[in-house]
């Protein structure tokens, strides 16, 4: 019954797989934007992390109170700059461009820090500590507080989509976005606000990975980037609790995976999503007249 | 057609002018050398066959086209290069061909999004329910659920909340039974009353002629005809719709498109309803 | 006859339509001048310079690819080191089997091409920023398969076992050949293909995909085929890799390296461009040997010159030259020549705004 054990797990972590993947399914949703950088960024927020936590020496799990409004803003600047300009071409320019922003920061970060993994060591007891159900189960602290913290953030955002003002007027724009400046609304302030938004949870997402496990410069795509992707494509384009679905499926599959075979934890993952992408394209599949 | 009952202070200073205005697609010239000048509280009608500009024109004015010559004046403000967003804020509003309604919100969240950055002015959403009595108790419906006319409905109320100055309907009847036609333009003299000018675009030139104080006719990009619905005659409409000149003269077309749209039932031969 | 059709039919005699505004002899006179020089390289210079060569032949080879994947047939594909991988593994197997790396090179860039088939019915469907992934995706899962597999060298990977017992020089020199060879056919293949018909489609595909879908032009089928040879291509140059390196490393080979050097190279040189390619591969060359020490800058420099090339110049620095010059080395498109002109073509109609295709 160590399955059990490992299932659990493979659920819990399911919840930092859903928080890499809502900003991407955000930016998508609202823009029709693929950041290929979007895992690189969650690693940025780790770095980051990491010299704040250096220089103020404030405990680790509050490193998130600077890091995620950081981002951001930064996300909000990148998006009204760089990804606009590139939208105003073409889609295939936004793929380009995001393709060459994350080669840059990941070469950037091996030039700068170094190619070694790094861990935002999270030194509190109880943090680091689990507990058990049974005799065959036992679940890390850590864990569940990503994946509690992971559906308050879920819960938020949907609240914010739906309820909010704010929320209205971004599904609005990726409803139709001309119709939306025809009432008055700036499509490049909503998509510079979906973007904060998408930067914001992976970095914390980026922060969450850093606590429980390691990263470095190429995790960002090695590994966010491509479980973000997974969880949407398993858990359906365009819905925000569906990257819950999905990055729990992923998770379960690579606990699953790891139980088969030490090696196959990520190979079970991808087979999974490749089987997702033939067998299920739905939202996926090309139209025909659209880029 | 009469001169509306209510008229605005200025009326002597156009509220929307348009001179000149050239707008291309591509290398095709869409619009070519148009003016024309909305004065407040008029109902001006843009009329013309198919592939005229007549849309083309309404969405230069929103800031949707830039335009390649000529220039447009709001309020006394050449607003030419102010970008479509904050056209509508300063209250030159369009309800777009094809109502565009935003398919994943609700008919409420579609008037809400209509007056996220509202004037000040007597249209609230209160008030739209009360123009369109169905819609109140429909409001938590999902717009893709409402039928041709309704969705006309929620997209003219949600430019109407934003409270214009200048409302923009582009092809209303598109796709409308004529019932539903009629009972929509109905509503125009309730519009009207509360200090709205309207500019509208319609193929149907019957439906046109009832409602307008004046109307201007184009045919491909070029105008065609202007003046008020008493002064024009349906022989006249009928040449400026088609382009049908004498036969014998130089450069005769052999007649437009005739003007049906895509159900049928916008355009009417003139000949026939302009008697 | 109306004096309208008159003056047509007269026209339409002497109005000519050519392939390309220069003798294009001349050009090909000149490409062959090139490789013949290039060819003649092992005997004058040394073997130092023949390794450069082949890195920038390998690496021309894969921007070629790359350029008829996401400049002509619009598929940004983030995964393309699949068939580097897929090829340097079949010289291995080859090799292992007692064939030779130089005769195992053309097979493997086959294989690839067949290995191809497959993962395109797996991704094919998908839309663009899904494509890319999917791509990847694939090439990742293809590396962690492999590695499973020690008699190939698992995952630390292995030497190819039976090399030739020539010298090093002589090695040297039928590597760098091969190597040649390689290039020179893949950019002939990629002139040729966007000459053919199959051309035509793909650079309607360029310009404006309704209108192509619109005019029946078999998209899907052009999209295929453009993948199947670039999977021929890069593998050929994966095998190139093989020989030259003389050992197989799977997280080498498999490396998303190749796919964003080989990305950069073809958009800095000019996406939609065959000469692209060319220059592209000329400033990655400069830039690397004036870098070498310092690995990761020449990426940095290299993708954000890309970011900004994709952004304000679409067709790259080629496509700045193609504006100022107007020349085309590989002549695809048409010129329409006025007969009035007497022989000066009618350059004109660009300005008018009608493409030189």
């Amino acid at each position: 019954m160590v399955w059990v054990n490992d299932v659990i797990q493979g659920i819990l972590i399911g919840g930092l797989y859903a928080l890499f993947a809502c900003g991407l399914s955000l930016m998508f949703g609202v823009m029709k934007v693929i950041n290929l950088a979007h895992g690189d960024l969650a690693i940025i927020g780790g770095y980051i992390a990491v010299g704040v936590i250096a220089v103020t020496h404030i405990p680790v799990l509050w490193s998130f109170v600077i890091v995620v409004p950081l981002m951001a803003v930064l996300g909000y600047v990148l998006q009204r700059t760089v990804i606009q300009a590139a939208l105003d071409r073409s889609i295939l320019t936004t793929l380009l461009v995001t393709f060459g922003l994350s080669v840059v920061i990941e070469n950037a970060l091996l030039e700068f820090v170094n190619a070694n993994s790094h861990s935002l060591g999270v030194n509190d007891a109880i943090i680091t500590s689990s507990f058990s159900i049974g005799s065959q189960i036992s679940i890390a602290y850590l864990l569940l507080l990503i994946f509690v913290v992971a559906v308050v953030v879920l819960t938020g955002l949907q609240y914010f989509l739906s309820r909010s003002r704010y929320g209205r007027m971004i599904r609005a724009v990726a409803d139709d976005r001309e119709a939306a400046q025809l009432s008055g609304i700036d499509y490049r302030h909503v998509f510079g606000i979906a973007a904060a938004i998408a930067f914001a949870t992976v970095a914390l997402g980026g922060i969450a990975y850093g606590m429980y496990s390691q990263f470095s410069p190429t995790t960002g795509t090695d590994t966010i980037l491509l479980f973000a992707f997974a969880a949407v494509v398993i858990g359906g384009l365009g819905s925000l609790w569906g990257t819950l679905v999905g990055g729990v499926v992923l998770g379960v599959s690579q606990a699953i995976g790891a139980q088969i075979s030490g090696s196959d934890e990520f190979l079970a993952g991808y087979i999974v999503f490749l089987a997702v992408l033939v067998l299920r394209p739905q939202g996926l599949i090309a139209r025909r007249g659209t880029a | 057609m009469s001169e509306p009952a209510d008229r605005a202070p200025k009326q002597d200073e156009p509220i929307l002018e348009v001179r000149e205005l050239t707008v291309h697609h591509g290398q095709l010239r869409a619009l070519d050398h148009i003016s024309l000048r909305v004065f407040p509280g008029e109902v001006y009608a843009i009329i013309g066959a198919n592939g005229a500009g007549k849309s083309t024109l309404l969405r230069t004015i929103a800031g949707l086209h830039q335009p390649t010559e000529g220039s447009i004046r709001y309020d006394g403000q050449d607003v030419t290069r102010i970008r479509p967003e904050r056209r509508a804020i300063s209250g030159i509003v369009m309800v777009p061909e094809g109502r565009r309604l935003f398919g994943s919100l609700t008919v409420e969240e579609n008037l809400q999004v209509g007056a996220t950055y509202a004037r000040k002015g007597p249209w609230t959403i209160e008030r739209v329910y009360e123009l369109f009595s169905w819609m109140k108790d429909r409001r938590a419906q999902r717009t893709e659920q409402l039928s041709g006319g309704e969705q006309q409905a929620v997209a003219i109320g949600r430019a109407l909340v934003a409270n214009p100055r200048v409302l923009m309907l582009d092809e209303l009847s598109l796709g409308l039974a004529p019932v539903v036609v009629q009972r929509i333009y109905g509503m125009l003299p309730q519009i009207l009353a509360t200090g709205l000018t309207v500019l509208l675009v319609e193929q149907d030139v019957s439906q046109a002629l009832r409602v307008a104080s004046h109307l201007q006719c184009l045919l491909e990009g070029r105008t065609t005809l202007q003046g008020t619905p008493s002064e024009v005659t349906p022989e006249q409409v009928e040449v400026a719709y088609f382009g049908l000149r004498s036969p014998g003269g130089p450069g005769g077309t052999e007649g437009g498109e005739p003007p049906v749209s895509g159900v049928g039932l916008g355009g009417v031969v003139p000949s026939e309803e302009a008697r | 006859m109306t004096a309208v059709a008159e003056t047509t039919a007269r026209s339409a005699e002497k109005y000519r339509v050519t392939r390309s505004r220069r003798n294009v002899a001349w050009t090909g006179l000149g490409a062959l001048v090139v490789v013949v020089v290039l060819a003649l390289f092992p005997y004058i210079v040394g073997a130092g310079t023949e390794t450069i060569l082949v890195q920038a032949f390998i690496i021309l080879t894969l921007a070629s690819m790359w350029n008829l994947l996401a400049g002509y047939a619009g598929l940004v594909s983030v995964g393309q080191q699949a068939f580097v991988g897929l090829g340097a593994y079949f010289v291995l197997i080859l090799n292992i089997h007692n064939l030779s790396m130089f005769t195992a090179l053309p097979i493997a860039a086959i294989g690839c091409g067949v290995a191809a088939l497959p993962m395109w019915w797996l991704v094919s469907r998908l839309r663009s920023g899904y494509f890319a992934i999917a791509t990847w995706v694939l090439a990742t899962t293809i590396l962690l398969i492999i590695e499973k597999f020690p008699s190939i060298g698992g995952g630390t990977g292995m030497s190819l076992p039976h090399t030739p017992s020539l010298g090093s020089a002589v090695l040297e020199a039928y590597t760098y050949w091969i190597g040649l060879a390689v290039t020179v056919l893949a950019l002939l293949g990629v002139y040729l293909l966007l000459r053919s018909r199959l051309g035509l489609v793909l650079t309607a595909v360029r310009d404006d995909e309704v209108a192509a879908r619109s005019s029946g032009a078999r998209v899907g089928l052009a999209r295929m085929l453009v993948y199947v040879v670039a999977g021929i291509g890069c593998g050929a140059a994966g095998a190139l890799l093989a020989v030259s390196q003389l050992i197989v490393q799977p997280s080498a080979v498999f490396s998303v390296q190749f796919t964003a050097e080989m990305a950069f190279v073809a958009i800095i040189g000019g996406l939609g461009t065959i000469e692209g390619p060319i220059l592209g591969t000329i400033v990655y060359m400069i830039l690397q040997q004036t870098l070498q020490s310092y690995n990761a800058w020449y990426l940095i420099i290299l993708g954000l010159v890309a970011m900004v090339i994709a952004i304000f110049a679409r067709r790259g620095l080629w496509g700045l030259i193609d504006e100022h010059l107007h020349v085309r080395l590989f002549p695809v498109g048409y010129w329409l020549w006025d007969p009035g002109s007497r022989g000066r073509g009618l350059g004109s109609a660009r300005r008018r705004g009608g493409r030189h295709a």
